[in-house]
C-alpha cells in the first residue's frame, strides 16, 4: 500500500495502472493499455492529506531546532578562503575580511540553511530520490556513508559528463533521475564548478549546495554558504542532512500509520 | 571410458520405440544449446536493455536438465548421477568433431556458462534505485572501493591500536595467489572496467596489504586473488616396483615429435644402457645424442647409479633421443625427493616439447617458403 500511495501520490500526479491486454490481430501479438482505471477515491483523498499537510506549517519538521549560530561557529563554517580566491557573486554573503580571509556571515548562512534543509525534508517526505554528490577526496568516503545511512545515493566519484544529460543511454530505459542533489562541495579538483550543477539546472533539478568563498552560487537553488574545506564543517552537514532526510521519512511513516488507523473502512488490501 | 557400442545401440533403439517424440525433443533441445555461441562473447553488462530475461534463463535450465536425463537414459547411465564430465563425454562420443578449435566442437552446458552474466533492472517497482551508489554508472566497482576505504579508515584509528593483531598479513595466504586480472574482475563484478580503474584498484589493494594490522582483512582481499595452482601438485610419479632379486626400478614412457619410447630404469646398476638391444655407443654414434640421453643424470647428479634398458621407435636419431631423455626424467622422479624434482621441472626436463611439424600449406612451397616472387 505505501508503495502503491507513493507511486500515485509523487507531487500529487496521479499515475494510470496500465494493465496490458493482449490480443492477436492478423498472427501477430499486441499489447493495449487498459482505459484508465479510477482507483478508490478515498485513497487518493488520503494521499492528498498526508502530501498536504507539512505544507501548512513553514517548518513543519521543525529543522531550525536541528542546529544553532553556536554549532556552526564552533565547526567553523564561517571560515572562507582567502581575499584573492573571493568569488564576486559571493560578496553578499560575506561578513568581512580578516587578516585576509574571508568570513561568511553565520546570521544568512542558518537562513539558507534552514530552507535548505526544509526543502530537502519535504523531498524525502514525498519519497523522492535525493543524490549527494562531492568531489572532494577527504570526505568521499563520509559522503558516501552517510548517503547509505539515510537510504539515499551518493556519487562522490569522477563525473561522466552523461550521467544526467544522457542517463536513458547511460543507465537503461525508464530510469528515475534524482528529484533532489544535494552538493556537499560546488567544487570539483581543478576549482572549476562542478558540471552537475549546470545539468541539474539544465534539467530542471532543485539543488542544494554548501557554496564557499570561491565559489559561484548563481545556479544553485538553495546555496548555503559555508565552509566545504573542514572536516568539522563536512560532518556537520552530512550530521544535518542525515538527520533531516531520517525524520522526514520517519514523520511519513507515522502519517500512513496514522491515517491508514483512522480510516479503518476504506482501507484495502 | 568409452562405452560398449551394444549398450548404445540397445538403449538407443529402445528409446527410439518407446518415445521417439521426446528423443526429437531432445535433439532439438540439444541441438538449440549446442549451437549457442553466446558462451565466447565477453562476460559485460548488457549495454543496452536484458537480452536474456530471468524466464527465458530459466526455461532453458529446466531444458538442460531434462535434456541432461534424456542423455543419461541414451548413453544407459543413471539420470541421477550423470556429472558434466558424463556430459562432455556422451557428447563427445555422440557427435565426433575432428574441428581443431576446441571452441567450435558441439557443447552442452547449463545456461549459466553459456549465457553471460547480467545484471537485472537495477530499481524497483516505484522506481527507485536498489543500489546506494547506482548513480556513479559503475556501481559495483565504486562499492568495492567504498569497502576498501571502510577497511583502510578502520586501521587508521588510534584507539584500536591495541585490539589489532600486530602482525603483517601472512605469506602463506598471499604467497600462492595473484590478484584478479581485469577480464576476471569484470566478470566478478558484471560491469566494464578501464585499464585506469583496474591499476587504481590494485594500488588500493596494496596499499590495504602494506598496513601494518590488515591481518583482519585477509578475507576481504583474499575475495579478490585467485590461487595459483602448485605445478607439483599436478605431477604423476611412476610408481616405483621391485622385482624378484629386490632391486627397485621403474617405467616410463615418453615422445617427441613422432618418436615414441620406454624405459625402464633399475636401480644398483653401473649406468649401461640398451636401446633396442643394442648398446648406447652402436645405436647414438653421435656425441649430441647421448649428452641429451646423459642430461637427466648428469643434472641430478646419479650418473653411475642406475642401469637403462629402452626401447624406442619412430623418428629421426635427434628425436628418439629427445623422447628417450623425457622418459628418463619421468621415471628418474620415483627416486627422487620434492625438492629435486622441482629442480627438474625448472630445469625444462619434464616438459614434453611441443613443436611438431608444421604442415605445407597450398599456394607455399613449404610451411612457411613462398614460391620465388616474379615480378612479371
Amino acid at each position: 500500500m505505501a508503495t502503491r500511495a507513493l507511486a500515485k501520490g509523487f507531487l500529487g500526479l496521479r499515475l494510470s495502472r496500465v494493465v496490458p491486454i493482449r490480443f492477436f490481430c492478423g498472427g501477430h501479438q499486441y499489447a493495449t493499455a487498459a482505459p484508465v482505471h479510477s482507483a478508490q477515491p478515498e485513497n487518493d483523498i488520503v494521499t492528498e492529506k498526508i502530501l498536504n499537510e507539512p505544507l501548512e506549517n513553514p517548518d513543519f519538521f521543525r529543522v531550525s531546532e536541528l542546529f544553532s549560530l553556536k554549532d556552526l561557529f564552533d565547526a567553523r563554517v564561517h571560515l572562507g578562503h582567502k581575499k584573492g580566491c573571493r568569488h564576486r557573486l559571493m560578496e553578499p554573503y560575506l561578513y568581512g575580511c580578516r587578516l585576509d580571509q574571508d568570513i561568511i556571515d553565520l546570521d544568512q548562512t542558518v537562513e539558507h540553511l534552514q530552507q535548505a534543509l526544509n526543502f530537502t525534508a519535504h523531498i524525502a517526505y514525498r519519497g523522492g530520490i535525493i543524490l549527494f554528490v562531492s568531489r572532494r577526496r577527504q570526505f568521499s568516503h563520509l559522503v558516501e556513508c552517510t548517503a547509505k545511512d539515510c537510504g539515499e545515493y551518493a556519487h562522490a566519484r569522477y563525473w561522466q559528463g552523461g550521467l544526467l544529460t544522457n542517463a536513458p543511454v547511460q543507465y537503461g530505459p525508464g530510469v528515475r533521475l534524482p528529484d533532489l542533489i544535494i552538493f556537499l562541495s560546488t567544487l570539483n579538483n581543478v576549482f572549476q564548478q562542478h558540471v552537475g550543477i549546470r545539468d541539474a539546472a539544465k534539467l530542471n533539478i532543485p539543488t542544494v549546495g554548501v557554496v564557499d568563498s570561491n565559489c559561484n552560487p548563481s545556479l544553485v537553488t538553495y546555496p548555503v554558504p559555508g565552509n566545504d574545506d573542514t572536516p568539522a564543517a563536512m560532518e556537520l552537514y552530512c550530521r544535518l542532512f542525515k538527520m533531516t532526510i531520517n525524520r522526514a521519512k520517519d514523520k511519513r511513516r507515522r502519517m500512513e500509520r496514522i491515517y491508514s488507523l483512522l480510516a479503518p473502512s476504506t482501507q484495502s488490501s | 571410458t568409452a562405452l560398449p557400442c551394444n549398450s548404445y545401440e540397445c538403449s538407443l533403439s529402445k528409446c527410439i520405440k518407446n518415445n521417439s517424440i521426446a528423443l526429437s525433443a531432445v535433439s532439438a533441445s540439444l541441438r538449440d544449446i549446442c549451437v549457442s555461441c553466446a558462451l565466447h562473447r565477453k562476460n559485460l553488462a548488457a549495454a543496452g536493455p536484458e537480452k536474456f530475461t530471468v524466464e527465458f534463463i530459466q526455461k532453458q535450465a529446466e531444458e538442460f536438465n531434462i535434456g541432461k536425463r534424456h542423455l543419461a537414459n541414451m548413453m544407459g547411465e543413471d539420470p541421477e548421477s550423470f556429472t558434466q564430465e558424463d556430459i562432455d563425454r556422451s557428447i563427445a562420443y555422440l557427435f565426433p568433431s575432428g574441428l581443431f578449435d576446441k571452441k567450435a566442437r558441439p557443447l552442452m552446458k547449463h545456461p549459466e556458462e553459456i549465457f553471460p552474466k547480467q545484471r537485472a533492472i537495477q530499481w524497483g517497482a516505484d522506481r527507485r534505485p536498489f543500489h546506494f551508489l547506482f548513480y556513479t554508472g559503475k556501481q559495483m566497482y565504486y562499492s568495492v572501493m567504498h569497502c576498501q576505504k571502510m577497511s583502510h579508515q578502520k586501521h587508521t584509528s588510534p584507539f584500536q591500536y591495541s585490539l589489532r593483531m600486530l602482525t603483517r598479513v601472512s605469506i602463506s595466504s598471499l604467497g600462492t595467489s595473484r590478484w584478479f586480472t581485469k577480464e576476471e574482475l569484470e566478470a566478478l563484478l558484471v560491469e566494464t572496467i578501464s585499464t585506469h580503474d583496474y591499476n587504481h584498484f590494485i594500488q588500493l589493494m596494496e596499499r590495504l596489504l602494506s598496513l601494518p594490522y590488515c591481518a583482519t582483512e585477509v578475507e576481504f582481499v583474499l575475495r579478490y586473488r585467485r590461487q595459483l595452482e602448485a605445478p607439483s601438485a599436478k605431477r604423476i610419479v611412476p610408481l616405483l616396483q621391485r622385482d624378484e632379486w629386490g632391486v627397485a626400478f621403474s617405467t616410463s614412457d615418453g615422445c617427441r615429435k613422432t618418436s615414441n619410447c620406454s624405459v625402464v630404469l633399475r636401480e644398483c646398476g653401473s649406468g649401461c644402457i640398451t636401446i633396442n638391444g643394442q648398446n648406447y655407443l652402436h645405436y647414438f654414434p653421435t656425441l649430441q645424442d647421448r649428452e641429451q640421453l646423459m642430461f637427466p643424470f648428469q643434472f641430478t647428479g646419479m650418473l653411475g647409479r642406475f642401469d637403462l634398458e629402452c626401447t624406442v621407435s619412430g623418428g629421426g636419431r635427434s628425436s628418439q633421443a629427445g623422447a628417450l631423455r623425457l622418459a628418463t626424467s619421468r621415471a628418474l622422479l620415483s627416486f627422487l625427493s620434492e625438492r629435486e624434482a622441482e629442480n627438474m621441472r625448472q630445469a625444462g626436463l619434464l616438459t614434453p616439447d611441443p613443436r611438431v611439424r608444421e604442415r605445407k600449406k597450398p599456394g607455399q612451397e613449404g610451411a612457411r617458403r613462398k614460391f620465388t616472387w616474379n615480378k612479371r
